[in-house]
């Protein structure tokens, strides 16, 4: 009895070694099977040269007041609008603390006069309507999305409908008056 | 006259002996199965869906072998293949309209399923089976209607993975990933033209186990009431005929269109080349996404939207314990049967809504339908199972048939 009783305390103890092992192996393996995904699915993110075309000058100069032009960055538009002074005093004349994406024309803009923007409505990415003269500003006169009906103000902010954001400001610098770099 | 077997007969055992798969197939659709007797014209439509997906998965890769999966050729790609390509004009009108007859098939199937309870115990997997093959046709629809690479492509494309930007956090990460840029461009139709070539072999798996899933516990019936061995008839030759005189009822209606009505289903923005710095006025996905995309559009909430539009597919997986009734078929089921006509009804005025501009009447009825379409599943389906009183039931299915007479 004294014997099967040593010989029942061993295989407990081996047991709890081989299921150290066991999982000391499979937590190893599932790891290592974790960071060899990586790649594969990194592989569908941009690659380098969709990358290297991520800025793209342009000249303002052309641009009379109460115009906008449209710029092609990274295969999306980039609006410009230069804004009269009517519509920048309308722009700042409105709470913004109320807003759905609360945030004033000051911080959108670095010269007063133009308003830079990413064309591509916050919802699911349409390009909103506004930029030509013979298209509809929406009722806040700025840019209005035909796909949900989305209402952007004078500094792209939304103001109704299903966007949660305003119309995103892209990095840019003046590289002179008239000038811009974006990206 | 010799007993023995001829030289064809011993070849065949032979082989038999070593991978049985003539018996195989005779025990999944042949004279093997047994399969209720009643089964109405309702249960073609199983069928129906398999062989539509062999003139999708025929057609397809045959259409491959001529297209041209970049954004500068795509289009003229698909142009060549209508005016150059022996037939193929008649390959790409029946893939695209094989598309929209796919899914008429298999929503005819569904209601099928949800009027005569096939989504209850025992089938309650064979039914999950059935929404995930639905799921994987939406996605190879998706990626498929991209690959011309007209404006309803690309802007049908650019607005469902935007749905994905909705998630919180991660979700643009998420929108880079799948476009492998910075916006829908020729990587995002690469991979769209991979999947698209890869998911249908996905869903023929998924077929495979929604096939045997349903026969563990054998098809349904018209009666809802289990099958006795007396209340069933081989499946060859009684239903492989039924089938085929449906299948001939069906390529009639099918290559009607096919033939003199090919764009009646597209849209005519899709014949204009991809633009990615114009927006089309009026964007429509193809008819059989309308419903989920007017629940999308039916609040004002990107995240509550995009929620509801999944959460409308998601909500077919519970239904088998949301239906509290054990009897299955709606034909002994008074109230449930005329709400269920009218979830029909509510599904038909979401279809009608998505293809609306969202103001007005139309946004109104979108509400009123997203909100009926959930108030279904979730309050009636319970309640209804629990106050209804259902019609006696037949012992089995021969005991009506027998009866009818002494009336």
């Amino acid at each position: 009895m004294a014997d099967a009783a040593e010989h029942q305390a061993v295989p407990t103890e081996d047991e709890s070694r081989r299921d150290f092992l066991l999982h000391a192996t499979l937590a190893t393996g599932a790891v290592g099977v974790a960071v060899s995904m990586w790649p594969l699915i990194n592989s569908m993110n941009p690659a380098a040269d969709t990358l290297a075309l991520s800025s793209v000058e342009a000249s303002l100069a052309g641009l009379q007041e109460g115009q906008a032009i449209t710029i092609s960055w990274r295969g999306k538009p980039v609006f410009v609008r230069y804004r009269t002074a009517v519509e920048i005093e309308e722009a700042r004349s409105e709470r913004w603390q109320d807003m759905p994406d609360p945030q004033p024309d000051e911080e959108r803009v670095q010269d007063d006069r133009y308003l830079i923007v990413i064309g591509v409505c916050t919802h699911l990415g349409c390009i909103p309507l506004g930029q030509k003269t013979t298209e509809t500003r929406g009722d806040y006169g700025g840019y209005f999305c035909p796909c949900h009906g989305s209402h952007y103000d004078l500094s792209a902010r939304i103001r109704r409908g299903p966007a949660p954001a305003n119309l995103e400001v892209p990095e840019y610098i003046f590289l002179s008056e008239t000038n811009i770099r974006i990206g | 006259m010799s007993t023995e077997k001829s030289w064809g007969t011993q070849a065949f055992d032979w082989f038999e002996e070593r991978l049985p798969i003539v018996s195989f197939i005779d025990n999944t659709v042949g004279s093997k199965y047994p399969a209720p007797k009643n089964l109405n014209y309702f249960w073609n439509f199983g069928a129906l869906a398999g062989f539509v997906m062999v003139i999708m998965i025929l057609t397809g890769i045959l259409l491959a072998m001529s297209y041209t999966p970049h954004v500068d050729h795509a289009f003229q790609s698909v142009e060549r293949i209508m005016r150059d390509v022996n037939s193929g004009w008649l390959l790409r009108y029946m893939h695209a309209n094989g598309a929209s007859f796919f899914f008429i098939v298999v929503y005819i199937h569904i209601f099928r399923g949800l009027y005569y309870g096939s989504y209850k115990a025992p089938r309650e997997v064979l039914w999950w089976l059935g929404i995930i093959i639905m799921l994987i046709m939406m996605m190879t629809a998706f990626t498929g209607y991209v690959l011309p690479w007209g404006q309803m492509s690309f802007w049908g494309a650019t607005v469902i993975t935007n749905l994905f930007s909705a998630i919180p956090v991660i979700g643009d990460e998420i929108v880079t990933l799948l476009w492998g840029g910075f916006s829908v461009d020729n990587p995002t139709l690469n991979r769209f033209f991979a999947l698209h070539f890869l998911m249908p072999f996905v869903l023929v798996g998924v077929v495979i186990l929604h096939v045997w899933a349903l026969h563990i516990p054998g098809s349904n019936n018209p009666l809802g009431i289990n099958a006795t061995p007396k209340d069933k008839i081989p499946f060859h030759p009684y239903y492989t005929a039924k089938d085929v005189f449906g299948l001939g009822v069906f390529l009639l209606v099918y290559f009607t269109v096919v033939f003199w009505f090919p764009n009646a289903m597209g849209h005519t923005d899709n014949y204009i080349p991809a633009n990615p710095l114009s927006t089309p006025a009026h964007i429509v996905p193809e008819w059989y996404f309308l419903p989920f995309y007017a629940i999308l559009r039916s609040i004002d909430d990107k995240l509550t939207g995009v929620i509801l539009m999944f959460g409308s597919i998601l909500i077919l997986f519970v239904i088998p314990w949301l239906d509290t009734s054990r009897v299955r078929s709606a034909t002994f089921r008074p109230i449930f049967r005329v709400l269920f006509w009218i979830f029909l009804i509510d599904c038909v005025v979401l279809t009608w809504c998505g293809a609306q501009l969202p103001e007005g009447i139309p946004l109104i009825l979108t509400r009123v339908g997203t909100f009926w379409y959930f108030f279904h599943f979730l309050v009636l389906m319970p309640v209804i199972g629990w106050i209804e009183t259902p019609r006696p039931l037949p012992t089995s299915i021969s005991t009506p048939v027998v009866a009818k007479p002494a009336e």
